[in-house]
């Protein structure tokens, strides 16, 4: 009998410590389903950041670093120097990449480090108790934010949209934004980090996939109304799709 | 690559010394007085088909050479004051992690930006744990260029031997200054010891690797400090490392590390000429600090002489146990005591 559906070798049979409803759940089930098909589990190495997912290495069953804050991708950009034909994942929040590791993130994308980034984007901080990150929307509340992000009276800046700003850069080949609501858009995202997978191991630069994710928790919402306002409130502003694509053979796929 | 003598400066020696011993990858930043380190490395590393990043800050340079070291590598950056300063937490991280590298700091006189000239005001940081939390690493001081080239070199066997950061305390003299210096044979990769912990190439291996310094429950973080300093215990007692001349007769005893330290030498050779019974003790690790030798001398007078306003007069006091006098002459601000300054100081504590 064919096997179709099981637990992904590559991710330990253990509950996780994710609160309910939370997206990295998912997300470490779709980055572990492509390594399966890829056959890159005893090759693959995540290095975790510091949030809620500093508990990655408890759940992948391969190799991983921890590093400081912020600074996952300067710790990938060596591992994946070291080791270019192993497959390294840099693992980020909102807080690690786009506040205290936006210039670790900026350079090692502008230098084309040939290793992919998860943008876990949850328009929050977590682990610390749901402060606001620099991808919260405006008007949104935050325990430090209590009257909702007002980027002009009380100059608390507005959302960063990463792809849209790496994009400019010479060095990412691959960036694409999906989210994990609803089954399609959870298909639709597995789909962006196996091709950003797949480009890395061809040693085609930088490729990141941001994945807009619900944190019930720290939005004060069930984890219904939290999928809810994915759809309806975070994608109006962050836009899924593939912000750039200039892999080899995207212009061929484009046309099929 | 064989043994040889060259004329280089220490900046280019140690860069040629850390090639030699292996060093696989490296990760800089721009700072002066260690640029032609960094110039040195960027030219040589890729020469020799090796990694070089110019990183973005040091901040991520540190975490870079964290990365690559975390795979096995032998890995270094080098900086100036202000700019270990911000390797610190890096620092920290990899001693939570028990991960070696190679950490040299060709330092400036501060705080602050401070200058570029030489000092020695980094003392502190470099053996107290310049970062946060319960940690040392080895410190090693050259005072000449030669010294830097050995010292650089060794470094990175005694970084992987005790899974820690090894660092270079040299100041801007040592960087700047030019020396003849005979480089050592390059080092055999095969005699290097191995990292079964490294992440990577996990083959055979049925455990998995983290390369970690996350610890929350206190119980068993509690246990594994412990164990750290445990380790750290074996150090103090095989790694510690000091030149001492003159000692037996001394009336006074100087001493001093890197730059200073050679100006002491010459200063207890003047006193010498003139019939004065003076010694020099000098510390070549840092941390480990040579505790038991300054012990043994407990009793006996110091003078200790620093390019910085009095840091390692302290350790100098707490290991003499309050039985000697310990006198301390400093320059600072980039400052240079010259050998007569010293003479100087000599003469009035000995009242000659």
């Amino acid at each position: 009998m064919e096997l179709v559906y099981g637990h992904p070798k590559s991710l330990k049979p253990v509950q996780t410590k994710y609160c309910p409803g939370c997206g990295h759940g998912v997300i470490h089930r779709l980055i572990t389903e492509v390594i399966d098909e890829m056959g890159m589990q005893e090759k693959s190495i995540i290095l975790n950041p510091v949030g809620c997912s500093i508990w990655a290495s408890l759940y992948f069953d391969f190799d991983s670093v921890q590093v400081p804050h912020g600074r996952t991708p300067a710790g990938a950009t060596a591992v994946k120097r070291m080791l270019p034909d192993h497959l390294v994942i840099c693992y980020q929040g909102d807080g690690d990449l786009a506040a205290i590791g936006t210039a670790e993130a900026v350079h090692a994308a502008n230098r084309g480090e040939k290793f992919t980034t998860i943008f876990v984007n949850n328009a929050i901080y977590g682990m610390t108790g749901g402060q606001m990150a620099p991808t919260t929307l405006v008007g949104q509340k935050a325990t430090t934010a209590p009257y909702g992000r007002d980027p002009v009276e009380a100059g608390m800046g507005y959302p960063i949209r990463v792809l849209e700003m790496l994009a400019t850069l010479g060095g990412t080949k691959y960036l694409a934004r999906g989210a994990v609501n609803n089954a399609a858009n959870v298909r639709k995202t597995k789909q962006y980090i196996k091709k950003a997978f797949e480009a890395q191991m061809r040693g085609e630069g930088s490729s990141m996939v941001e994945i807009l994710s619900q944190c019930p928790t720290n939005w004060a919402m069930d984890p219904v109304d939290s999928v809810g306002w994915v759809e309806s409130a975070m994608m109006p502003f962050y836009a899924l799709g593939e912000v750039k694509n200039e892999l080899a053979g995207a212009g061929k796929e484009a046309g099929k | 690559m064989a043994a040889e003598k060259r004329l280089m400066k220490g900046n280019e020696a140690m860069g040629e010394a850390a090639v030699r011993a292996g060093c696989d990858a490296y990760f800089g930043y721009p700072i002066t007085p260690q640029n032609e380190l960094t110039a040195y490395m960027a030219k040589h590393m890729i020469d020799h088909k090796r990694v070089f990043i110019q990183a973005e800050s040091e901040v991520s340079a540190i975490n870079m050479v964290y990365g690559a070291a975390a795979t096995g590598a032998r890995a270094m950056t080098s900086s100036s004051s202000p700019g270990v300063s911000l390797k610190q937490e890096g620092i920290s991280y990899a001693c939570g992690a028990d991960v070696p590298m190679v950490i040299v700091n060709v330092a400036r006189s501060g705080p602050g930006l401070g200058g570029i000239s030489p000092a020695q005001g980094d003392y502190f940081q470099s053996t107290r744990g310049g970062g946060h939390g319960d940690y040392h690493h080895i410190v090693l001081a050259p005072k000449s260029v030669q010294e830097a080239a050995d010292l650089t070199f060794e470094a990175f066997d005694l970084a992987d031997e005790w899974r820690m950061p090894a660092m270079i305390l040299a100041d801007g003299m040592i960087g700047q200054m030019m020396e003849g210096v005979t480089l050592p044979e390059a080092k055999d990769p095969a005699t290097r010891k191995p990292k079964p912990w490294a992440v990577g190439n996990k083959g055979k291996r049925t455990e998995l690797n983290h390369v970690d310094s996350t610890q929350l429950v206190p119980e068993n973080f509690e246990k594994a400090l412990h164990v750290r300093y445990a380790r750290y215990d074996e150090i103090k007692k095989t790694v510690v490392r000091w030149e001492e001349q003159n000692l037996e007769d001394a009336d006074l005893i100087l001493s001093a590390y890197g730059t200073s330290a050679r100006v002491c030498l010459g200063a207890m050779q003047m006193a010498r000429k003139l019939g004065l019974k003076v010694g020099l003790l000098r510390p070549i690790t840092l941390w480990p600090f040579p505790e038991q030798r300054f012990g043994a001398l407990a009793g006996k007078r110091f003078l200790v002489v620093e390019m910085s306003m009095g840091q390692m007069v302290e350790d100098v006091r707490l290991y003499t146990h309050g039985k000697s006098e310990v006198s301390f002459y400093g320059r600072c601000g980039g400052m240079i005591p010259t050998e007569e300054d010293v003479l100087a100081e000599i003469r009035r504590i000995l009242k000659k």
